[in-house]
């Protein structure tokens, strides 16, 4: 042990010498991260991406990117004599012939799968908590950025095999570039190199797959993670938990520990999973042909929501003498990402804008105490949920025996409907839950203990809030909505900016208006000292009329008792 | 605002630190709680055994490292079994993720096991300070900045910046000029529309089925049938060209009704229809993003796209019926030559596959 330390002691005196970097390896070392559950989803993001980087590489040793026409001749034998592309014979290849190829493969797609799902859930946790705001919004941007590649990193990386199902993929994709407006066929034909197929197509994916889009992810991660530690990380409140500090465990040792092995434990469970359940089987897809496709074909899950768009978007084209727009086309697959992920990207500051809030946030939200941000994720959750049913709307038909006409009918009227009625229920939990967090606070919480009074009276016995429970109530934020003024001054001068500043305030009162105030402390104080009064109360009547006493603290999860029972609690 | 004073990194249980602290809202709530100790840390026996169970994952880890490799050598890759509920796969496959996903995965475990029972789990508080810079460095930066802009006359030689500026502008500029030879473009080819526009179905090309490339005569095709078609030089034509161009334009089916159930058709005359004795040639490449169809239903003559469900009147000029496809399948004017044989009487009129901006109405 301690020969180990001396060792690693020299090396970093050695490095010291040259580099200096005892310094800043102090500041490193013991620097302090909060603990919470939530806050491994951006972790499981980061650990899928090495996973990725590492079977990549792999996969790269024997995958060749080329489109050519080959006769398959391998282990494969359902599929010998097959003319298909040499894209798809190496698949084929890496799957049966290179001995654990299946596997590198396997862990690589479930390990892209992981990625995109952690990075959505690592996503809506930043939403649902405030972690976005100031000063963390360019992070934000950032993450939004990633997200979006990791959606066309994934798609460029399942259609690499050339398979049925992935080429009509790219079939598909090809029919979204001739709907842009004016550029479409050109730059169709400038990706393709030519008319769909051609021959260049995969080459050119695999070099944006394996080194395009990963240089840039290197580059986006590290500055989303560089950022994270210049700012510290946020937190959750808690006792002993405030805007100006930081409460976990050092880098070194725990957290080196934990995220270490963490990523081991996200490898391992890739691994098994590749273990047990067949990913992406090409070889019963088939090769690429232009003019065959299985019903219920459907993407990878991360694309489904745009598979949906384009389902249930009407038949909309336009002829203006000599051209074409295909709205059809263009709107779901172009236009409509292009607003979402814009939206998505401008989201902070758009929050900022209206609540005015200029104030460094390091203590997280919790979503009820942020009623409408919340009611407007779970709005956004909501109608990529619906897009992402209008993408199984065949397998739903299908499965249920519906007419696909009916739903997607009813999925063109129910996008518009259903997502703002689940903003005003979920603003109404909010509220909901905020006024129960008011009773709490100033009633404590039923400890299941009744009471009989002499009088035949029944009383429940309520104890106070639990420390930890008050510190996360109290994190409350109260904030007054912005004043809507007139936009004029006396003299009936109009303010230039009148406009947008009533607009604001509007937005402003939307906002906050609904809020429930938190009890002031003189109501909180008086609340406890009316708890301690009737307890005391309730003791005392006990005490002198049964002569019995009470067991020092009631506890939480005592057995509720009916109230004609004895209480537990008591002892004679 | 207040806030807490702690120590640049100390512990938060402090026996006489505060018992209450100031949140950002002003609000005063509980000190932290007092830290409760694990077993491990009270009992030496109980940390000896967290101790082992460390070690023992990563024994395991290393015995599952090793057996990695007796798979890999000893396993046959061609060896497939069939287990419960999961079903048949590859006994290498299995076996290898298996050994190797438990090797990484106890060396995960171990690390977390040792940081949760043997590592501190005192909670440790370490102060913020706002992202922003003082007021003093901020000013000095900019006036670094100033001098240095001055310094190089960025701001006073107005030639100088606007001579750069056009320089830098149009830099960028061969980059994607270059990009223009993405498609190396034949010196005689037809532009991309006129391309789109084409394809190898000319007049007297038969009509012959994909897969087995037999011509077909009309006597072949019952009424109620689908066949997939293409035209009967493709492979040559695929062969030249050495990809699959042409057949992702050329594909069609082929189906039969009963004349009398052919409402209207794309083109022709009443001497010279387009079908054949209610044999009708459409394309197959949906006209919506280009996916092959042939799901067909002869009661309805509906052809639904499987991909988003387009549907398609094959009795009614095959016009779009339902679905997001905008234009109907375009129609082959097919007849018999003279001996006997499916053969198409000219190329599409309509342009198959994918709307398109130069497409025209």
């Amino acid at each position: 042990m301690s020969a180990v330390v001396d060792a690693g002691g020299k090396a970093a005196g050695y490095l010291d010498d040259r580099l200096g970097i005892a310094k800043p390896a102090k500041g490193l070392l013991n620097k302090v991260f909060p603990d919470h559950w939530s806050f491994m989803l951006g972790e499981i993001a980061l650990y899928s991406f090495i996973v990725l980087l590492l079977t990549g590489t792999y996969l790269t040793l024997w995958y060749k990117p080329s489109m050519t026409e080959v006769i398959y001749n391998g282990s494969y034998i359902p599929l010998n004599g097959v003319s298909m592309s040499e894209a798809f014979a190496s698949t084929l290849n890496i799957s049966f012939d290179v001995r654990g190829g299946l596997l590198m493969r396997q862990i690589h797609h479930w390990a892209a799968l992981f990625f995109l799902v952690s990075i959505t859930v690592h996503l809506m946790r930043v939403f649902f908590t405030g972690a976005f705001r100031k000063p963390r919004e360019l992070n934000w941007v950032i993450g939004t950025g990633l997200l979006t590649l990791a959606i066309l990193e994934g798609f460029a990386g399942y259609s690499l095999p050339d398979d049925l199902l992935s080429g009509t993929g790219l079939r598909i994709a090809q029919g979204i570039v001739l709907s842009i407006p004016i550029i479409g066929t050109w730059a169709q034909f400038l990706l393709f190199g030519g008319q769909f197929p051609g021959t260049d197509f995969i080459p050119r994916l695999f070099t944006v797959h394996v080194l395009l889009l990963p240089g840039i992810f290197l580059a986006l991660i590290g500055a989303h993670l560089l950022m994270v530690f210049a700012q510290k990380h946020t937190q959750y409140p808690g006792p002993g938990r405030t805007n100006n500090n930081v409460v976990g465990f050092p880098l070194l040792p725990v957290y080196m520990a934990k995220a270490g092995g963490f990523f081991f434990i996200v490898f391992g469970v890739t691994a098994l999973m590749s273990a047990f359940v067949t990913i992406n089987p090409i070889w019963a897809f088939g090769p690429y042909t232009p003019d065959q496709v299985s019903a219920g074909s459907q993407p990878d899950w991360y694309m489904g929501w745009l598979d949906g768009a384009v389902r249930i978007f009407p038949n909309w084209e336009t002829n203006i003498g000599a051209y074409s727009i295909s709205w059809n086309v263009f709107i779901p697959t172009v236009v409509v990402p292009g607003i979402i992920f814009t939206l998505l990207g401008a989201y902070p500051f758009i929050e900022r804008w209206v609540t005015g809030d200029n104030a460094e946030h390091n203590l997280l939200d919790r979503p009820r105490n942020a009623p409408t941000r919340t009611a407007l994720g779970v709005m956004a959750i909501t109608f990529y949920g619906m897009l992402w049913i209008s993408g199984g709307n065949d397998i739903i038909a299908t499965t249920f025996d519906l007419s696909i006409n009916a739903i997607t009918y009813s999925l063109r009227v129910l996008i518009f409907i259903v997502p703002p009625i689940a903003f005003v229920i979920t603003k109404r939990i909010c509220l909901s839950l905020q006024r129960r967090d008011n009773d709490k606070l100033l009633h404590g919480i039923e400890s299941g203990n009744i009471l009989r009074t002499p009088e035949g009276e029944f009383i429940e016995i309520h104890t106070p809030l639990p420390a930890k429970q008050q510190a996360v109530i109290l994190s409350k934020h109260d904030v007054a909505p912005l004043a809507i003024e007139t936009g004029y001054d006396e003299n009936g001068v109009a303010d230039p900016k009148r406009r947008s500043d009533r607009l604001r305030a509007k937005l402003s009162h939307w906002w906050y208006g609904d809020n429930i105030a938190l009890p002031s402390r003189a109501e909180l104080e008086a609340a406890q000292a009316h708890a301690a009064h009737d307890y005391h109360e309730q003791e005392s009547v006990v005490d002198d009329y049964r002569n019995l006493e009470i067991t020092s603290e009631p506890v939480l999860h005592s057995a509720a008792v009916g109230g004609h029972e004895e209480n537990p609690h008591i002892k004679h | 605002m207040s806030e807490i004073v702690s120590s640049e990194s100390s512990s938060v249980y402090d026996a006489d630190g505060p018992n209450e602290v100031v949140l950002p809202n002003g609000r005063f709530a509980p000190a932290p709680l007092p830290h409760e100790l694990r077993r491990a840390d009270i009992d030496p026996k109980a940390a000896k055994r967290a101790e082992r169970q460390v070690a023992n994952l990563f024994i395991l880890a290393m015995l599952m490292a090793l057996l990695f490799i007796v798979a890999y050598v000893a396993v046959d890759k061609d060896t497939v079994i069939a287990l419960p509920v999961i079903g048949t796969m590859s006994l290498s496959n299995l076996l290898l993720g298996l050994t190797f996903g438990l090797s990484v995965f106890c060396i995960g475990a171990g690390a977390i096991h040792w940081a949760k029972k043997l590592m501190p789990d005192v909670e440790v508080v370490q102060s913020r300070h706002d992202m922003a810079s003082s007021e003093q460095d901020r000013a000095e930066a900019v006036e670094i900045f100033q001098v240095g802009a001055d310094e190089s006359g960025f701001g006073s030689r107005t030639i100088i910046r606007r001579t750069l500026l056009g320089a830098l502008a149009l830099f960028p500029i061969p980059l994607i000029v270059i990009l223009r030879d993405l498609w190396v473009t034949p010196p005689d080819s037809p532009s991309p529309s006129a391309l789109l526009k084409e394809t190898i179905w000319a007049d007297g090309v038969r009509l012959v089925v994909d897969g087995t490339n037999r011509p077909i005569k009309p006597s072949d095709v019952p009424v109620g049938g689908l066949v997939n078609i293409i035209p009967a030089n493709l492979e040559e034509v695929q062969k030249a060209e050495g990809n699959l161009n042409a057949r992702a334009k050329a594909s069609s089916l082929l189906i039969r009704m009963r004349p009398e159930e052919i409402r209207s058709q794309q083109g022709g005359t009443t001497e010279e229809p387009w079908d054949y004795q209610g044999i009708l040639a459409f394309s197959k490449i949906c006209t919506h993003v280009g996916c092959p169809i042939s799901l067909y239903q002869q009661r309805t003559h509906h052809l639904l796209c499987p991909c988003h469900q387009s549907t398609f009147d094959l009795a009614d000029s095959a016009k779009v019926v339902f679905g997001p496809a905008a234009r109907r399948m375009p129609q082959l004017a097919i007849t018999v030559d003279s001996e006997g044989y499916l053969v198409a009487r000219h190329d599409f009129t309509e342009h198959v596959g994918p709307s398109f901006w130069e497409q025209g109405s």
